[in-house]
């Protein structure tokens, strides 16, 4: 989230589309209830089904699954037509004026540079034309027609209103009434605020979706504002710790990145990271990008990394290919290429698309260790269950090691909210059994690979033997030393240039923010956006004071918010030119003549002046993107592209199958169905109920009670034209996998007329497997295909094809 | 027999002797006429327990509401096949008769004790008749709205609407059948003589003499005569 | 948003009230209390609930209750219906509105009403099975259930539910447990969107003010309390949007009463009844003092024995 869930309440008009906020986010949907009770506000839902956010919704439209993109780029179509632009805030803050490389064209769905060999671009014209000063050329009259405002003006062009509903099957006057209320948040003093989740990022396009509700908030001023911003509601508990901490195969914590192979040495690595300013006076925060990458590395190997070994550079793995994500390790395991597996707080045969895929992956392995407080299917692939899991264990070597582990509940620590928020949590109970924490098994392994390579060697023994563990208890670090350890300390006195004898720094100190990190090892700290959560002040992520001045919703003192305990991120944004308040109303921080101040910590030097330094200090070019360079593998900006699996041709490019960069593996290209198939004629998603949580709460007595059986949900009209009865069985199969399942027939799913067909949806909710309390049943990616995101893989869960048909009860 | 009259039944015999004995009750008919009874007074007090806040009280002769509860229906089920029993032994006596219509037009004389003043009667009067059929038909209703409230095993099956409408119907049907009781339990009293023909199964040939003249003639001519008794 | 209510002390806290704050008992009576306690009242208000079943699940975990695991029955209505384990249950309605050809789903949270004139505490035998207090919350003492489920035809909503494994009427209790240490019932806790708020009945009725003219101003022009008069009110009431036509929202009655039949079983039945027993009993008693015993006189037994004797054979 750029905001909190708390801010949610200060928005004038709130959209959820690509989410279901309410039945997957209920405690966080308090807001939106708030913000309609005590504001006025009011809540727009855009969704194939109308879901439990619809039902307290004050406008609904419906979409097809997968084309989100052509509706956004609509919206913003409309936003120009009828100039609902909150002008002031676009021509300083984004990048619509800067004047865009020649060479770069859009044409039939691409852009310059494609190679369909590769399924890649060379995206070298994605740039802005630089002057001869060495900065980005500018036109702020908005009048070179290669300055992105025109260039974008023209990539939406094409997006009208009819074009919407053929392509997306929301009526014309449903589209138009939901762009019109987006419109009146260009106002200075209107907000609109973005909620979305997985119906956004589990599509082959997912980041493009995400882009073009910001290039939206963008142009209607509303990032960084109070009741504003994008806000992604994080689908666990502590995702948003996860990719903080950087647990992606390519990332190190603070969303500093791996190296590649091609970055053989530690300049060629900071070459292309630390970025100088493509304009005047701008921040550029990553320019620091060198103070948190030692820091980073002091954290891990201490005094063995010091300036003569780059700072151990050399021991951090380098990457051969872009990532080792998910789908491509199952994709290795599948090929017999990847031998051991450790799931730690992981289901992926339920959480990954194409089970049959992954269960023959997983019987390929010699070794699967499963940390899990429950029992999983994943730790239970290799036994046969009948039709809801056909194995043969005789057939299956692999060995598989259980180590049960505490839940959240039995031990101590901190989580990340999708607001960024880092709430401390203490035991509520004690671990059942043998369970015990992550910290301590991964210690036991840690501790006992190091005594091997220390004992015998190996390839490359050093970042294994070197890595600190300064631990009262090396057996079982607690919560406090790992999180001290991620806010990180100084290491070695710094003293102040000018007094010798006066001490900047002192050694062992818990260091306040990041601001203080240095590049040349004297400073350690685990995760630099955390820096400030443990100081020498103690324990900030523990404060439980619900004080909130000016009534902003920031509520500053209430745990910790990273960066710098910051509420609402670019909030320099929610003022003028001038450094005064948008809206009086919605004050959030302010130029008061000499610094900033204000109810948030400013997101901009406190004495970066107005009209100097622009408020996106993360940018080199000090403004927000409209235009992304090349910094997304599928174009600077967003086209409509069909899911892999869709029941019609992508009508603006009917050549291109899919998100044409997306990674395809060979072998599952051929398990697509056709466009267009008749064979699989329906168009499927796959969700989550408000009863349960992915795949734990079947084992909860309470939540199986409250859901206790698999279904899937149809329209009437397509349960007529299949004979299927309300609460009878069907089946449902794509060209991955059949489920057998007792069939919801209701008038909240509607076909939607596409290009002038009806289209029929099937929604698939994801909760049922063979194992936990909840009577037995399928998982919906025994369906969904084995294709992610263009940028993160993310699996396109959403959007794919299957039949269906009425069937008898299942026999096992 | 087959040209027996319609109101002897099986069993009924006189007895010559000083005074005659008339046998009018078998053993199997007292035995099944006290089952009911007592079911009756069972149900009738279990029930009245639950009709009435200040008859609660009675729940401790059955162990408590909860048993009441749980009896109740029970004793019901008992009381229905008891006095089916019963229905089929007596319904053909019960079968009305001309001189029913004489002894209804006459109910002074009946409620002042003039036996003299009314015609002569088979086994039963028209008030046992009444009786009879009172009973046969409140406890037709009793058993069905019964049934339909007994919670337990068939709440089920009906609507609440449905079983509001039966409480109201099985609690009137209760009263009915209470006040029914109390006609018959007070006619065998005030009529003396009449309680041993459900005790020993036997009356005086007086009693019959007086009440049921009809029958005593029907029963020495038809023969039905036996040695004296004892 | 409504204020919540702060959580209680460490400490073990006494009852606010009890015994002696009751105003009706079931088949029994009770004295005026001393004094009487504010009112209390439960506010759902359904345009804000997002069906998430939190309630459900606080209810069940609260009150320790133990309900089956079932199988899709073709709703999001689970539990099918109210059972002895679940004395709330969110009924989901899929409702096109005719004046818009709108989809609503309307979606609302059932249990007891706790109804100022409560029908089951009228048609219940047992003396102290139920109760009520001043402050409105109608109670069930299990101790003194007979199961016999009169309640359930007493209640003009449909609520109590007999266990079939202990025989004892169950239904919400307004966690009257929690609510006597000053705190909300564990529904209203755990209510993320605070659809559900619990404070006094007039603060409730002016929170629910705010809340109707906000719906009307969205163009719910019938939005209102559902705060029915035919049972003297209830403790547990309703923010609907379309409160003109209740039983749209799976079958809240429109104008709830205690239903004639039952009032006339447990009304004049009960009364006339006894009545007409005891004057059977006592016409019968003035009868025989009257009139005497009907004796069988020596004539009549000579007469038998003379027919017996042979006189017409």
């Amino acid at each position: 989230m750029t905001n909190s869930w708390t801010d949610i309440k200060n928005a004038d008009l709130v959209v959820i589309m690509g989410g279901n906020a309410a039945e997957a986010h209920p405690c966080g949907f308090k807001w939106v209830t708030e913000a309609k009770a005590t504001r006025g506000a009011k809540l727009v839902v855009v969704d194939p089904r109308f879901t439990r956010s619809a039902a307290v919704a004050d406008y609904y439209a419906p979409i097809r699954q997968g084309t989100d993109i052509a509706f956004l780029n609509g919206v913003m179509n409309y936003l120009i037509q009828n100039d609902k632009i909150q002008w002031d805030y676009v021509k300083a803050f984004t990048n619509a004026s800067f004047v865009v490389k020649e060479g770069f064209t859009y044409q039939d769905g691409l852009f310059t540079g494609y190679d369909e060999q590769k399924r890649d671009y060379n995206r070298s014209t994605w740039d802005y034309e630089m002057g001869p000063d060495g900065y980005a050329v500018v036109d702020e009259t908005l009048q070179n027609p290669r300055c992105v405002w025109n260039l974008l003006k023209q990539h939406v062009s094409v997006y009208t209103p009819e074009l919407v509903e053929r392509i997306t099957g929301t009526p014309k006057d449903k589209f138009l009434k939901v762009a019109s209320m987006m419109a009146e948040c260009s106002a200075p003093n209107k907000t609109m605020t973005s909620m979305y989740a997985l119906g956004w990022t589990q599509h082959s396009k997912g980041s493009q979706n995400i882009r073009c509700m910001a290039m939206i908030q963008l142009m209607l001023g509303n990032i960084g504002v109070r009741g504003g911003g994008m806000n992604a509601l994080r689908g666990h508990s502590n995702i948003q710790g996860l990719t903080d901490l950087g647990l992606m195969s390519n990332l190190i914590p603070g969303y500093l990145t791996l190296p590649t192979e091609r970055e053989a040495d530690f300049n060629a690595y900071m070459s292309t990271r630390g970025f100088k300013p493509l304009r005047p006076n701008q921040m550029s925060y990553w320019q620091n990008y060198k103070k948190f990458f030692v820091s980073f590395q002091k954290t891990m190997w201490g005094p063995a990394a010091t300036a003569e070994n780059n700072f151990a550079y050399d021991w951090l793995p380098k990457l051969d290919v872009p990532a080792y994500d998910v789908l491509r390790a199952f994709e290795l395991m599948d090929q017999g290429k990847m031998n051991i597996y450790f799931c730690q707080g992981f289901n992926p045969l339920q959480a990954f698309p194409n089970k049959a895929k992954l269960a023959r992956a997983l019987g390929k392995l010699k070794l699967l260790v499963v940390m899990d407080p429950l029992e999983t299917e994943t730790a239970r692939f290799w036994e046969n269950h009948g039709i809801y899991n056909e194995a043969n264990p005789a057939s299956i070597q692999t060995e598989v090691i259980q180590l049960p582990t505490t839940c959240f509940a039995e031990d101590e620590g901190s989580l990340v909210n999708s607001g960024r928020w880092l709430q401390w949590h203490w035991p509520g109970g004690s671990p059942p059994g043998e369970a015990k924490t992550d910290v301590f098994i991964m210690s036991q392994i840690h501790l006992r690979l190091k005594e091997m390579y220390r004992k015998d060697g190996g390839a490359v023994p050093e970042p294994i033997v070197n890595l600190t563990w300064n631990y009262k208890d090396p057996n079982e670090p607690t919560a406090e030393e790992l999180a001290k350890e991620m806010n990180g300390s100084v290491l070695t006195d710094v003293l102040d240039p000018n007094d010798p004898t006066k001490k900047v720094l002192e050694a062992g100190k818990q260091l306040a923010s990041f601001g203080l990190l240095r590049d040349d090892g004297s400073t350690a700290a685990g995760c630099w956006i955390y820096t400030g959560c443990f100081t020498e002040a103690g324990n900030m992520m523990a404060r439980r004071d619900n004080s909130d001045p000016g009534d902003t919703g920031a509520y500053s003192k209430w745990s910790f918010s990273w960066p710098a305990n910051r509420r609402i991120i670019y909030n320099r944004a929610s003022c003028n030119l001038d450094g005064q308040p948008w809206d009086d109303t919605r004050k959030l921080i302010w130029w008061d003549g000499a610094k900033w101040t204000g109810f948030d910590v400013p997101d901009i030097a406190p004495t970066a002046k107005p009209r100097d330094v622009g408020p996106f200090i993360m940018n080199p070019e000090g403004v927000s993107r409209l235009f992304t360079r090349g910094m997304m593998r599928d174009g600077p900006f967003p086209v409509h592209y069909e899911p892999f699996e869709s029941p019609v041709a992508n009508l603006i490019a009917p050549k291109v199958r899919g998100n044409p960069v997306a990674r395809v593996f060979k072998d599952d290209f051929a398990q697509f169905a056709d466009t267009g198939s008749k064979e699989f004629p329906y168009a499927a998603t796959s969700y989550r109920l408000t009863e349960h949580f992915h795949y734990w709460t079947k084992t909860n007595h309470v939540n199986s009670v409250l859901q206790p059986e698999f279904f899937v949900e149809i329209s009437p009209e397509l349960a007529k034209e299949k004979g299927i009865a309300n609460a009878g069985w069907v089946r449902v199969w794509s060209k991955r996998g059949s489920v057998i399942a007792k069939a919801y027939v209701t008038k909240r799913i509607r076909p939607l007329m596409v290009d002038g067909k009806a289209t029929h949806i099937v929604g698939i909710p994801i909760h049922w497997g063979f194992v936990g309390a909840a009577k037995k049943g399928f998982p919906a990616n025994v369906l969904t295909p084995f294709v992610g995101d263009a940028n993160i893989e993310t699996p396109e869960y959403k959007a794919f094809l299957v039949n269906i048909e009425p069937t008898t009860g299942p026999v096992a | 027999m087959s040209a027996a009259p319609y109101d002897v039944e099986g069993g009924d015999q006189v007895h010559k002797g000083h005074p005659v004995q008339v046998d009018r009750y078998t053993v199997a008919a007292r035995i099944n006429h006290w089952i009911t009874a007592i079911s009756l007074i069972l149900l009738a007090i279990s029930g009245l327990a639950l009709f009435h806040p200040s008859l609660y009280f009675l729940t401790a002769l059955f162990g408590g509401g909860q048993l009441t509860r749980a009896i109740h229906p029970w004793i019901g089920v008992v009381l229905f096949f008891s006095f089916a029993g019963l229905f089929f032994r007596f319904w053909k006596a019960n079968l009305w008769k001309s001189e029913d219509g004489t002894w209804l037009r006459r109910i002074r004389d009946v409620i002042a004790g003039n036996e003299e003043k009314l015609p002569e009667l088979g086994k039963y009067n028209a008030g046992q008749k009444f009786v009879f059929w009172g009973m046969s038909f409140l406890i037709l209703v009793l058993i069905g709205s019964g049934l339909v409230i007994w919670n337990v095993y068939f709440s089920s099956f009906t609507s609440i609407e449905q079983q509001r409408i039966a409480l109201l119907v099985h609690a009137l049907a209760a009263v009915a059948i209470i006040c029914v009781w109390i006609i018959h339990v007070y006619a065998a009293i005030w009529v003396k003589g009449t309680i041993s023909a459900m005790t020993r199964g036997q009356v005086t040939g007086g009693w019959a003499w007086r009440h049921h003249r009809k029958w005593l003639r029907e029963l020495v001519a038809g023969k039905r005569t036996g040695t004296p008794a004892e | 948003m409504f204020p919540p209510i702060p959580n209680p002390p460490v400490t073990a806290t006494p009852a606010k009230f009890g015994d002696a704050d009751l105003v009706r008992r079931s088949a029994s009576s009770v004295p005026a209390p001393a004094q009487k306690l504010t009112p209390v009242a439960k506010l759902i208000d359904v345009s804000k609930c997002i069906g998430c079943k939190a309630c459900q699940a606080a209810c069940l975990e609260w009150n320790e209750l133990h309900e089956e695991i079932g199988t899709f029955n073709g709703t999001y209505t689970n539990p099918p219906d109210l059972t002895p384990a679940s004395f709330t249950l969110m009924r989901f309605t899929e409702w096109v509105n005719p004046e818009t050809d709108n989809l609503e789903w309307l979606i609302r949270k059932d249990g007891c009403m706790h109804c100022a004139d409560p029908g089951c505490l009228k048609a219940c035998p047992a003396p102290g099975a139920i109760v009520q207090y001043s402050n409105g919350i109608v109670d069930f003492a299990h101790d003194k259930c007979i199961g016999c489920g009169y309640c359930v035809k007493g209640c003009p909503f449909n609520i109590p539910r007999i266990s079939q494994v202990d025989h004892k009427a169950y239904k919400c209790t307004l966690c009257s447990d929690r609510v006597a240490v000053g705190q909300g019932p564990a529904c209203q806790k755990a209510c993320p969107t605070q659809a559900i708020v619990f404070g006094t009945k007039d603060e409730m009725k002016q929170w629910a003010d705010g809340r109707i003219k906000d719906l009307k101003s969205r163009g719910y022009k019938n939005a209102g309390l559902y705060d029915p008069p035919g049972v003297g009110g209830t403790h547990v009431m309703y923010v609907l949007q379309h409160a003109d036509k209740p039983s749209i929202y799976a079958g809240l009655p429109d104008n709830p009463r205690i239903s004639p039949i039952v009032e006339a079983w447990k009304g004049v039945t009960k009364y006339v009844g006894l009545g007409v027993m005891g004057f059977a009993a006592i016409a019968g008693a003035f009868h025989y003092l009257v009139t005497g015993a009907n004796k069988v006189t020596a004539e009549d037994e000579e007469n038998a024995e003379k027919l017996t004797q042979g006189g017409r054979s």
